[in-house]
């Protein structure tokens, strides 16, 4: 059985938008993910990150999170922020609901990680900060072929 | 990014080079609205083919200016985006409302027939 895992902390500014996709690429190389599967993972966790930065700290100053553990040939994500939380997590997770239209958000960013990984899970305490758990597993491409 | 105007199509071009996310945003935001106002358009044209990432801020970004061409009478177009970049520009159902296209001149071309 393969196993790796990692941990990141950064501080919430959108500068580490693109440094925590790159990083989540990076570690999942090991896996020979294709492009496709990469370009999903990127997209998940620069979503995850952009809500910790907009909705989970706003306009105050704080740490992220983001830790990463491989399975075998699956990946977990768990990306958490210590911000103001999500008070109606079902109603956050609808496609196009945004907390913040003022800020021409989409309200795609949730739809969009599910869609893009196997599974998402959302832990939320108001007050108290937010946590996303997301899997995806990466089945290898047969390397003798081509 | 680059912007130019197109004075006989009353059109924005809108050149977007990288990565558009929320940190692009804002800059993005601000400067194709300067010009818009400036320039007098009323359509806007994304020139998305040196765009290499995009995630739901540049939706949010694409459907802020979609509201504003079309309070102006005028509609707006995306072309040359890659494959992933259309996958989330397929997900968010602009295409209902914005004219997606291989290049500028069919952009602007079916956006014509379709007003
Ligand atoms: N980390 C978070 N902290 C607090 N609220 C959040 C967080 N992530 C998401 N939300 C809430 O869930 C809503 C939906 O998120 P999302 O689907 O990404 O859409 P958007 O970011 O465009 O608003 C947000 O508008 C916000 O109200
Ligand atoms: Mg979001």
């Amino acid at each position: 059985m393969y196993k790796n895992s990692m941990k990141i902390e950064f501080l919430n500014i959108s500068d580490n938008e693109r440094f925590a996709r790159c990083v989540a690429a990076a570690f999942v190389l090991e896996l020979d993910p294709t492009m496709d599967q990469l370009s999903e993972i990127k997209t998940a966790i620069s979503e995850a990150v952009t809500n910790a930065i907009i909705h989970g700290y706003e306009d105050r100053e704080g740490i992220i999170t983001i830790e990463g553990n491989i399975y075998d040939d699956t990946v977990e994500f768990i990306v958490t922020d210590n911000g103001v939380g999500i008070p109606d997590i079902s109603r956050a997770r609808e496609p196009l609901f945004t907390g913040k239209p003022e800020l021409e958000r989409s309200g795609m960013g949730f739809t969009i990680m599910e869609t893009f990984m196997d599974s998402m899970e959302v832990e939320s305490f108001v007050g108290k900060g937010t946590r996303i758990t997301m899997r995806k597993r990466l089945n290898k491409v047969d390397k003798s072929e081509g | 990014m680059e912007l130019f105007v197109l004075g006989k199509y009353r059109t924005l071009v809108v050149k977007i080079y990288g990565e558009l996310d929320h940190h692009k945003a804002d800059s993005v935001r601000k400067a194709i609205d300067r010009e818009i106002k400036r320039c007098g358009v009323i359509n806007i044209a994304f020139d998305f083919s040196n765009v290499t990432f995009m995630d739901s801020s540049g939706i949010g970004v694409i459907m802020g200016r979609y509201k504003i061409a079309k309070s102006l009478g005028g509609s707006t177009v995306i072309y040359g985006a890659n494959e992933s970049v259309q996958r989330i520009i397929d997900m968010s159902g602009i295409t209902n409302i914005v004219t997606v296209s291989d290049s500028l001149e069919n952009g602007l071309k079916e956006a014509a027939a379709n007003v």
